[in-house]
């Protein structure tokens, strides 16, 4: 782990520059309300924020665009389409100095370009999976003649309680090769099969983790729904089929953005479940940011790795807002 | 016909659910300390567990730190919230993103963020640096649970009791937040539970030292998860069920 | 205005026996002026309503005198004082809200003893106060209801105790009878009228509703975006409007536009008729009003104007009949029945033709 942890001089004069700012508009507001207004209870929280919130974050940008000495690079995010990157300027370097072209033996790797394809489409199938299963689900549930609705809701909650890494690593105790699982296989003579340590069984633990939450926006905004819509329906014509994905389909689209963001944008960065159940043979892009900063202890490009994630998370909820413009589609609550 | 495929659908997705938690909880009665084999029933582990004190204190840790955690933020987001229900336009648009921002960022970079924040301060990572930001992740969820609320509220209540001689301080306490007293404890559950269910967060503000269950479960990973952490956690979801039944029974006879 | 200005008005209105002056309040929100210029006073007892569409600052004045705004500029006087810095808790008046705003938490008891209690009045007195009240708006024995189990005519009466028990020296009612239907609302006006009357003290109410203000008001300030257009006693606003905006919105009312001829003469409609105003200049324009029920129907060969009666509908007490005449449709009220398609002459007496300076924009 790196020791020298500072920062330049006018980090330090923005920071007191942001705080005189934050006393000012305290002070303006409280002058302009002649007095006391409500929107000063807002004010702890604020700095509360600007410390634990956007002053991590200025620090995460800066060490993303600087090198280990503090100067200005793009180094960090040219590592990240090059793994080789720092090496292979070295070799450069060298065989400059010793008039000697190296450029045949200078490998390109994509280490870090990889994982993060993986990540997404690991992420793809956990949310297309989540989304098959849970809607079914969620659709049943919102069915008024069954009456279900809230029990289930409950049941969908209660298995969070259990902490989620031992939910995880009970799944081992189900799958590995002298699991409950195998045991039964042989026991009724037929060979074992590997389960573990196998992609499949990442994304078995993704679904299983993020499941509950593609089911409760889309079981939310079901619910919700004037039930009549479909009776409206099936009076002008539609049979229960043509009900479902003329109109009540539609109409969950918020429910749906909602489950598929609240699904997607955690499971891009999951990076404990990969490691238990996929025995670290297989890497995900949260493995790599950690491993960045704990392993190898670069924090530049760790940085510039975190930077890259916000800003691909960033841009994909931007898009979903476009699809469910009034967040509709609700969270847990 | 159609009714009974559709319970059975549900019922398949409930076994999926449960499969592992019923799994653990059954493993916690296994007299040996195989995850596979049978070898009878015993309470060993939840003896062991009593004696165990590296669990303990992780389970001290997890629980006082929900507790902190969840009452600071439950102030510190109340206020805000009416804070920020009472701003203008722009600056309300404003802290709104400020708000969403921890939710949306991956739970690993608000990890190494806090974590940079404390290394590049100099204060030792510990009990103190994962509070505090349990405090900074939880507290956004208590506004958006009471944002809901105040909005559902008619406005002029409030000055109504200023027009009444209540000063903005009485007013504060006895009209706005009886009024989204709902949203306050939903926001202070929810910011227990997932104070209480938190690693990811935790693993990078805190020492080795200083561990919570999900550190303690994660670092047990490596040599083998010892069957006491399943007695405990067993212990902790009976107790959290009967506290959902005592809630649900207390709300029922609100009614 | 500047200071000087400003503190002598102040000066002049504090040797008056006035409860509230409102001195060049103006208000502005982000630039944009809701209110301008407002000048106007208040007596005791008096029951003074201010009228105008929505979005004509009559609300944000009353918020000014409940003190949930503050003016921009100008000056705001309660018995001579200037109070526009004083918070709502601190003053003597107390606001009846759109929609209520009763408390949903506390049951009707609690609502209306939450200023008494805020007084640390004893608890014996607060209970025969709470019941004094409940009595006074005809809520005897709902003390214990929990508040959102009334019906919006209960709620509006606790809303009304809540205000009054604490004896206020003005009343302040927004819209107060807005959420309720017509006969309610009725009812309600006459109460609340006779409320005031016995209590002694000074209302001032706001509405949109012209006949509410014409059937309560002591006296009616009619309002048009942020400006005052007219202030007077119901008589004399309906039957001497300003200008147009307030003839038309006060009662139905034919504007015509004209020209002065000469002194007691105009023309319009193609006719030249006597008149009772002067002091225009000679052919000067003019915006002429004449109120639906002041038009004689009479035979074609004597009428001053003569039309074809396009419509007619019957409206209770009198017929409603549109006559096209020229270039104007004329509104008439009358209690006899010209059929569709008719030709009649219409005269209108000098004293009913109101004439007054044009207005720039005719809305």
């Amino acid at each position: 782990m790196i020791s020298n942890v500072s920062l330049p001089w006018w980090a330090w004069a923005a920071m007191g520059v942001g705080l005189v700012v934050f006393i000012a508009m305290i002070a303006m507001t409280i002058k302009r309300n002649r007095g006391m207004h409500r929107s000063l209870f807002a004010s702890p929280y604020t700095l509360w924020m600007i410390i634990f919130t956007v002053v991590p974050v200025i620090l995460i940008s800066y060490y993303a665009f600087t090198d280990a000495n503090g100067h200005f690079t793009l180094d960090n995010f040219k590592n990240f389409w090059d793994s080789h990157y720092e090496a292979n300027k070295v070799i450069a370097a060298e065989g400059k100095r010793l008039g000697v072209d190296y450029s045949q033996y200078i490998v390109r790797g994509t280490v870090n370009w990889d994982t993060l394809v993986y990540s997404l489409w690991m992420a793809f199938q956990c949310t297309v999976i989540c989304l098959l299963l849970g809607y079914p689900a969620a659709l049943f549930m919102a069915d008024r003649k069954m009456k279900l609705g809230s029990t289930l809701v409950v049941l969908f909650i209660i298995p969070m309680w259990m902490n989620f890494l031992l939910r995880t690593v009970a799944w081992m105790s189900l799958l590995e090769d002298s699991g409950l699982i195998n045991s039964l296989l042989k026991s009724l003579g037929f060979e074992g099969v590997q389960l573990m340590y196998t992609s499949n069984t990442v994304l078995l633990g993704m679904v299983y983790n993020y499941l509950p939450f593609m089911v409760f926006p889309i079981y939310t905004v079901l619910n919700k729904m004037d039930f009549r819509l479909s009776e409206a329906a099936a009076d002008l014509g539609c049979n229960s089929f043509q009900t479902l994905y003329k109109v009540t389909v539609p109409l969950s689209v918020p429910g749906i953005v909602s489950g598929i963001t609240m699904v997607f944008m955690p499971s891009v960065t999951t990076f404990f479940i990969p490691r238990v159940l996929g025995g670290g043979y297989t890497m995900m892009f949260g493995d790599l940011i950690e491993s960045k900063f704990l392993t190898e202890g670069n924090w530049n490009a760790g940085s510039a790795l975190s930077l890259l994630m916000m800003l691909l998370i960033l841009v994909s909820l931007s898009i979903l807002r476009k699809v469910d413009p009034n967040g509709e589609g609700g969270g847990l609550a | 016909m159609m009714k009974l495929l559709k319970k059975c659908y549900l019922g398949l997705i409930m076994v999926f659910l449960y499969i592992p938690i019923v799994v653990l909880i059954i493993q916690s009665f296994n007299a040996g300390e195989s995850r596979a084999n049978w070898e009878g029933f015993s309470f060993r582990w939840y003896i062991e567990l009593l004696q165990d004190e590296r669990i303990l204190n992780a389970l001290y840790v997890t629980v006082s730190i929900a507790v902190i955690a969840m009452i600071v933020s439950t102030i510190l987001g109340t206020l805000a919230a009416i804070g920020i229900h009472a701003m203008r336009k722009r600056p309300q648009a404003m802290m709104m993103t400020l708000t969403n921002l921890p939710n949306t960022m991956p739970d690993i970079v608000t990890g190494i963020s806090l974590m940079l924040l404390v290394l590049f301060t100099k204060v030792e990572r510990g009990y103190v640096t994962m509070l505090l930001a349990h405090i900074t992740f939880d507290t956004p969820y208590v506004i958006l649970s009471v944002l809901p609320k105040l909005k559902q509220m008619n406005r002029h209540t409030y000055e109504a009791a200023l027009d009444l001689g209540a000063t903005p301080v009485y007013a504060l306490f006895h009209v706005i937040i009886p009024q989204c007293k709902q949203g306050i404890i939903t926001g202070a559950m929810l910011a227990f539970t997932l104070s209480l269910d938190d690693f990811t967060i935790s693993y990078f503000t805190t020492s080795p030292l200083v561990q919570n269950l999900s550190t303690l479960i994660y670092s047990a990973t490596r040599t083998g998860i010892d069957p006491t952490l399943n007695a405990l956690s067993a212990l902790m979801f009976v107790a959290l069920l009967v506290l959902l039944l005592i809630v649900n029974r207390r709300t029922a006879e609100d009614k | 205005m500047n200071s000087e200005q400003l503190n002598e008005r102040i000066k002049k209105a504090r040797q008056k026996d006035h409860l509230i002056d409102l001195i060049g309040i103006s208000k502005e929100y982000d630039g944009v002026k809701v209110l301008k210029d407002i000048n106007l006073y208040i007596r005791k007892k008096e029951f003074v309503t201010l009228l105008g569409p929505s979005g004509c600052g009559k609300t944000t004045t009353l918020r000014i005198i409940g003190g949930f705004e503050t003016p921009s500029d100008g000056a705001l006087l309660f018995e001579g004082q200037e109070i526009s810095d004083l918070p709502p808790h601190k003053r003597r008046v107390n606001t009846v809200f759109q929609k209520y705003a009763l408390f949903p938490h506390l049951n009707v008891y609690d609502n209306i003893a939450f200023g008494l209690k805020l007084k640390k009045m004893p608890k014996k007195q607060i209970d025969e106060k709470v019941e004094q009240m409940l009595e006074l708006v005809n809520l005897k024995g709902y003390g214990k209801r929990h508040v959102e189990a009334l019906s919006g005519g209960q709620q509006q009466r606790v809303a009304i105790a809540r205000s009054l028990v604490n004896e206020p020296e003005v009343l302040l009612l927004d819209e107060p009878l807005g959420a309720l239907d017509l006969k309610l609302r009725k009812d309600m006006q006459l109460e609340l009228k006779s409320m005031q009357q016995r209590l002694g003290i000074t209302f001032i109410y706001v509405t949109h509703d012209q006949e509410e203000a014409l059937t309560m008001s002591d006296t009616i300030v009619v309002m048009k975006d942020g400006t005052i257009q007219q202030i007077g006693d119901p008589k004399s606003i309906y039957d001497e409007p300003a200008n147009a905006f307030v003839a038309d919105f006060i009662g139905e009312s034919n504007i015509l536009r004209g020209t002065m001829v000469k002194d007691e003469l105009v023309s319009f409609a193609g006719a030249d008729f006597p008149c009772v105003d002067s002091g225009f200049g000679e052919n000067a324009p003019v915006d002429v009003v004449i109120r639906p029920e002041d038009i004689m129907l009479v035979g074609e060969d004597v009428g001053q104007i003569v039309g074809t009666v396009s419509s007619v509908l019957f409206k209770g007490v009198h017929y409603e009949m549109m006559i096209d005449a020229g270039e104007y449709t004329f509104k008439v009220h009358s209690t006899s029945m010209q059929p569709q398609g008719s030709k009649v002459g219409m005269n209108i007496v000098p004293f009913n033709i109101h004439i007054m300076k044009p207005m720039t924009e005719v809305n």
